[in-house]
């Protein structure tokens, strides 16, 4: 077909420049997120565990609206929506400081954390309560039954599973090119127009998501196995 | 927010037809459901040849399955984007192409609901079907496939649901969806983002949470028939 397939034509000069800041931003944006996503899905968990109905309604509410509408449509309205609402001087204050990488962090963290939660919720609901009640029963307070015996036994359930919501994050921060972050997909979509070496540009893409991915899913089948053995 | 309902509700709901492509609501159900449909007998062949005893088999379906999984969606959407013309011949439109790259992505997940489906069956199953004398091709299709896909009604429909979602992504590519088309709300009003989208984002949230719903009351349905089966005992 007369078609080259050349990966040093994308791999030189400033387009590899281009890879490496798009990976950069794309690592940047999940460690954010998932600093997000992990402080208000453990914030999710605590409030719903407060016996006060329209705490738990909150709770489920914000958990079906992120499970129920695309992320893409998520960061649409923190992007487009969120900021028309907001005074003047915070809008400006947002464009001043990288708004479009800051409101994707809030999209993308916000969104996991409804699944961090639910995830933590299923955890610890599978401690039997009488794991609770025995503790309390020898003398543990309640900080000290918590901390002591339910959340490390729940802690060995939730952390696969929070492996694989990293997993997901990661590969969502794809999304974010849509509103002009310059993470991976768009930098690849720079070199792509720029060179026109397509498949060698989406190579590379490819190559370094499937990389990264690989080794988050290594990290949790060693988290699932070594955790299983723990508990027998 | 209600006056721009008044106003695009009919672009939400088909997009610019009959003046133009059709679109909205409409495109995004529809390419959900071919998407879905089409990526079942993969799924099924993925999922048989993961827990295939041949090496040759299973070894390839798993490196899919992982592959995929490992790769956000809209890689597939620009591999499909830019492949096909190579393989067709022709430019290929959006729709044809989110519903394409949809396909190979859901047939890896919905592979391995159907593996999960599959494996939670009592091995009795089998055995039976075997003392039966029945070959393999009526063992799954017959006696395994039938049971497994009915316990599973509840994952393929939240299946739907996440295809559904992904379906908006057709926005990078311009099919023309209901998230291309509240964008050209917003780009016709202007000052209004946080509503149009608010829209849109509850459109989908009704429709989801609907089918969420049904997935949950399918769930307790079953859990509860299998509980009520008489005299059905299962030692594994």
């Amino acid at each position: 077909m007369g078609y080259v397939f050349d990966l040093g034509a994308v791999l030189s000069g400033q387009y590899l420049n281009w890879f490496l800041i798009g990976i950069a931003t794309t690592l940047a944006l999940t460690a954010a997120a998932w600093c997000l996503a992990m402080t208000v899905g453990i914030l999710l968990t605590l409030v719903r565990m407060i016996p006060f109905r329209p705490f738990e309604w909150f709770v489920a509410l914000y958990v079906e609206y992120h499970r129920n509408v695309p992320l893409l449509v998520q960061i649409f309205v923190w992007y487009f929506g969120v900021p028309s609402l907001l005074p003047r001087w915070a809008r400006l204050w947002i464009n001043a400081h990288h708004g479009e990488f800051l409101l994707a962090t809030v999209a993308l963290g916000l969104a996991a954390a409804a699944y961090v939660a639910e995830d933590l919720r299923s955890g610890i609901r599978s401690i039997p309560k009488t794991q609770y009640e025995a503790a309390r029963s020898i003398g543990f307070g309640y900080l000290g039954a918590m901390g002591y015996i339910v959340l490390p036994q729940a802690l060995r359930i939730v952390i696969p599973p929070l492996i694989n919501q990293t997993l997901l994050l990661f590969k969502n921060t794809s999304l974010a090119m849509a509103i002009g972050v310059g993470e991976l997909t768009y930098r690849t979509r720079e070199v792509e127009s720029y060179t026109f070496k397509t498949f060698e540009a989406f190579a590379v893409a490819t190559a370094v998501y499937l990389a990264v991915s690989f080794c988050i899913m290594a990290l949790g089948d060693f988290a699932d196995r070594r955790l299983k053995l723990e508990a027998r | 927010m209600l006056q721009i309902l008044q106003d695009n509700w009919l672009l939400f709901l088909v997009g610019q037809y009959p003046h133009g492509p059709i679109g909205g609501l409409a495109m995004t159900m529809f390419m959900a459901v071919t998407a879905l449909t089409l990526c079942f007998p993969f799924a099924i062949a993925l999922a048989l040849a993961r827990l295939s005893p041949y090496r040759v088999l299973r070894l390839p379906a798993t490196a899919i399955v992982h592959g995929v999984r490992g790769l956000p969606l809209i890689m597939f959407i620009f591999w499909t984007y830019f492949f096909s013309p190579l393989i067709i011949g022709r430019a290929v439109g959006g729709v044809e192409t989110l519903v394409i790259a949809l396909v190979i992505y859901e047939a890896a997940y919905l592979s391995e609901i159907i593996r999960a489906g599959i494996e939670g069956l009592p091995k009795g199953q089998v055995e039976a079907a075997k003392a039966l004398g029945l070959g393999y091709f009526a063992t799954t299709f017959k006696v395994v496939l039938p049971q497994a896909l009915h316990n599973m009604l509840p994952s393929m429909v939240s299946q739907f649901v996440s295809t559904i979602k992904e379906t908006s992504l057709g926005y990078v590519i311009s099919a023309h969806e209901v998230t291309f088309a509240a964008s050209q709300v917003n780009n016709v009003l202007l000052t209004k983002p946080f509503e149009v989208y608010g829209i849109l984002a509850l459109t989908y949230f009704t429709l989801c949470f609907a089918l969420t719903s049904l997935a949950r009351f399918i769930e307790r349905r079953i859990s509860a028939e299998r509980g009520a089966a008489p005299g059905v005992t299962v030692t594994a």
